[in-house]
């Protein structure tokens, strides 16, 4: 209990650090607080320890860091990790085996096709990422439904509908061709009910989700993204 | 000049006088017979029984494909642009929002002259907006944000009068077009999400004097008060924002009131609450209450009954009778009996939860537990309602009601505790709504179950609907007819259409690149015939390609 409690205390004046280092101030809510602090305990405290200053050189309690002097070398620490230490890269899962780029961008890199996720961690809490993950087609937001049509010549598409109205539809598709189409012209249209992302729960183990959502609610869309 | 010659002069003289004198000059007289002058517009539903439909039949359903833009008036304002404009022999009478009256030539669209009122107050729930003007003789009438009626002079936009209706600093305001009867300029007030009192007051047009007014919230010792728990008709809301229509057989004007305040917690407010979300029947001359039918007693669905009424004359069970029309925004379409009030039919327009009927004398059945809670309660339709201000049009060839209608739309009511602070919002919680008020166009994602709009046309006799024509967003403009069968709307995703009345064929459109947001009307210039409509903050007015 006393390690949970100094965990918290650790995250929150890391926290404050981090929006002292943002370029804008932000203002958390508790439940992001709450949030980090999960994550802290999960992926942080194992290495920097309950107080932030385990690791030599770095108290992250006091905002002391070795590399680091704006919120942007903090994510890009989290993300890349730093090469010849302990410090994991947050985004190898992302970028690797759970191949999120294929669909999703960040910082300009991917695919945008699926939903841009630069700001993911500013817009969605912990609990709804990690469930987006494991369970794809529990909620999927209006601006990220699917839709798939076949046009007179038989060619079917499938895409992100990104507008619509009573005459045409515009779409984005697999290959981010913006594409625009008049109704008429079309033998089907009709949304696609199932998410295109598959569930991570049985592809990801416990500890690459984890570094999976770490790296998700690292992405606040902050400084120059 | 032999006395032959002497006398044609004479004549032709006095005929090109009296030419002169009446051009410009709009008699009520005029006004009571516009539809035979259907080249102007002299009202703002087009005639005083509100049809909004027009004899002009030179634009057909054979060369509608022909229609082209003729002009645009670009709005200087951010605001939404909600007025039908009048036409008077050429010249074009607009509002501007807040309340900048604009002449123009109306087959250009110069400006002639612009008047400014600048409102210092007004808290109007739902953007600055101005639904148009009123005229009598050389004067228009337009009721402001800041709850005044000016009178202004046609010629050259000078003000004549300007008359404080009622308390700007209590959300009191003005947004409907007055409503001309005899020498009277009539306005009502709204402001039912800010707890006012409404009232609907009569204008001496020559000197802005009130000459009549009737409580839509009555005091106490007026009937009704019966209805209001405690001093709840101190705050009962009961606006008026949309103009009303005249009979003039009758002499009675019909205007449609809107919700109760507060709107989704009527806990502090039992009883049915009148005159609320009611039509009533008004002596033109005196303002006494002749009848009234209540749409939706105790209201605590932001169900305002504000729609125009549409007066007809048609045949009822084998019988001529004079009836009202009115698609409701608690997603009923109704026929009255406009001389008694007598409540003739009841149908659902849209999917309707909140009530199952009707009992004999024409009250809705409510369906038990669908009201407002704090965990929220779904009712369909949604608190925008299965129409709301947008124009309705009956076509008297074909037969049918027009109904610009919001499908699948529904809301989560959702109560909340709220105290009367003079000017602050009363409105007794929120709203959820699967399809929300959006006044701009936004990325439409929606599937058809979740809401979209759609011209729905009824036949009055039995409430069922003829045919639909369907939008992927909804719904904000209004609906205009015309002898030669077309039909003209809009929609909120940027449309403005014509469809042939009868099968609902869509017959020609073109992109305004923006919500459609006032009712279409149609004037002529010179024998060539215009249709003219508000979208975002543009008029576009579209004629014939020559």
């Amino acid at each position: 209990m006393r390690a949970f409690k100094l965990c918290t205390s650790v995250f929150a004046v890391f926290l404050a650090t981090i929006n002292t280092l943002s370029a804008k101030q932000q203002t958390d809510t508790p439940s992001e607080v709450n949030d980090g602090r999960q994550l802290f305990i999960a992926n942080c405290a194992v290495c920097h320890g309950p107080d932030g200053d385990s690791v030599p050189g770095v108290d992250l309690g006091h905002g002391k860091f070795k590399r680091a002097s704006s919120y942007d070398d903090l994510v890009e620490i989290i993300s890349a990790g730093v090469p010849g230490t302990a410090m994991p890269a947050f985004s190898k899962v992302f970028e690797g085996k759970g191949e999120c780029l294929n669909c999703h961008s960040v910082k300009n890199k991917g695919s945008r096709l699926g939903p841009d996720l630069a700001e993911i961690g500013a817009v969605r809490r912990m609990i709804e990422l990690e469930r987006s993950l494991l369970e794809p087609n529990a909620e999927i937001l209006l601006q990220n439904r699917m839709v798939r049509l076949v046009t007179r010549d038989g060619i079917t598409i499938t895409g992100r509908l990104l507008n619509q109205d009573t005459f045409s539809v515009q779409l984005i598709d697999s290959k981010e061709r913006l594409l625009s189409f008049q109704k008429s012209s079309l033998k089907e249209y009709a949304f696609v009910d199932k998410s295109p992302m598959p569930t991570y729960r049985d592809k990801l183990n416990p500890g690459e989700l984890a570094d999976l959502v770490s790296y998700l609610v690292s992405l606040k869309g902050i400084g120059g993204q | 000049m032999n006395a032959r010659a002497a006398l044609l002069v004479s004549v032709v003289l006095s005929s090109l006088l009296s030419a002169s004198i009446s051009s410009g000059q709009v008699s009520f007289e005029r006004i009571l017979g516009a539809d035979k002058e259907p080249q102007n517009w002299l009202t703002y539903s087009g005639t005083t029984l509100s049809q909004r439909h027009s004899l002009l039949n030179q634009i057909t359903p054979a060369n509608v494909k022909n229609l082209e833009l003729q002009w645009i008036y670009q709005a200087r304002s951010l605001e939404k642009f909600e007025a039908t404009p009048l036409v008077v022999d050429g010249i074009m009478y607009t509002v501007q929002a807040p309340n900048h009256v604009i002449a123009l030539d109306a087959a250009t669209g110069r400006v002639f002259w612009t008047y400014s009122h600048h409102p210092v107050r007004g808290r109007p729930c739902c953007g600055r907006v101005n639904r148009g003007l009123a005229i009598l003789d050389d004067i228009l009438f337009m009721g402001t944000i800041d709850a005044h009626l000016i009178a202004i002079d046609a010629k050259n936009g000078r003000p004549l009068w300007d008359t404080t209706v009622a308390s700007a600093r209590s959300a009191y305001t003005i947004t409907h077009a007055p409503l001309v009867i005899k020498d009277k300029v009539i306005v009502g007030t709204a402001g039912g999400e800010y707890g006012i009192r409404g009232f609907l007051a009569a204008y001496d047009a020559h000197t802005g004097k009130e000459v009549w007014r009737f409580n839509t919230i009555p005091g106490p010792g007026e009937p009704g008060h019966e209805t209001w728990g405690g001093d709840s008709w101190k705050t009962g809301g009961g606006p008026l924002w949309m103009t009303g229509s005249y009979d003039p057989v009758l002499n009675l004007t019909y205007w449609g009131v809107g919700n109760p305040s507060p709107d989704w917690n009527g806990d502090d407010r039992p009883g049915d609450n009148l005159y609320s979300d009611s039509v009533i029947a008004l002596d033109a001359d005196t303002g006494m209450l002749k009848w009234y039918y209540q749409f939706s007693p105790h209201d605590e669905f932001d169900y305002d009954a504000v729609q125009v009424p549409v007066l007809a004359d048609m045949e009822w069970q084998g019988k001529p009778r004079k009836v009202i029309l009115w698609a409701n925004r608690n997603g009923f379409f109704y026929v009255l009996d406009r001389a008694t009030g007598q409540f003739l039919l009841g149908k659902p327009f849209v999917e309707v939860t909140w009530a199952s009927g009707f009992d004999e004398k024409g009250r809705p059945v409510l369906v038990p537990g669908k009201i407002p809670s704090a965990e929220g309660t779904l009712i369909y339709p949604g608190n925008p309602g299965g129409t709301s201000w947008y124009s309705p049009s009956y076509n008297p060839r074909t037969g049918l009601f027009y109904i610009p209608a919001w499908v699948n739309s529904s809301s989560l009511f959702v109560k909340a505790p709220v105290k009367y602070r003079e000017g602050r919002e009363y409105a007794g919680g929120t709203n959820r709504s699967t399809v929300a008020f959006d006044w701009s166009p936004a990325p439409n994602f929606r599937k058809e179950e979740e809401g979209y709009g759609a011209v729905r046309a009824v036949d009055p006799h039995t409430g069922e609907m003829r045919w639909e024509f369907k939008m992927a967003d909804v719904t904000e403009g209004g609906i205009l007819t015309t002898a030669s069968d077309l039909l003209f709307s809009g929609g909120r995703e940027g449309y403005f259409f014509a469809l042939d009345a009868r099968s609902g064929e869509l017959l020609w459109k073109a992109a305004v690149g923006a919500a459609v947001q006032s009712g279409p009307m149609t004037y002529s210039v010179n024998g060539k015939q215009y249709v003219a409509v508000n979208a975002g903050t543009c008029l576009f007015v579209f004629g014939l390609r020559q």
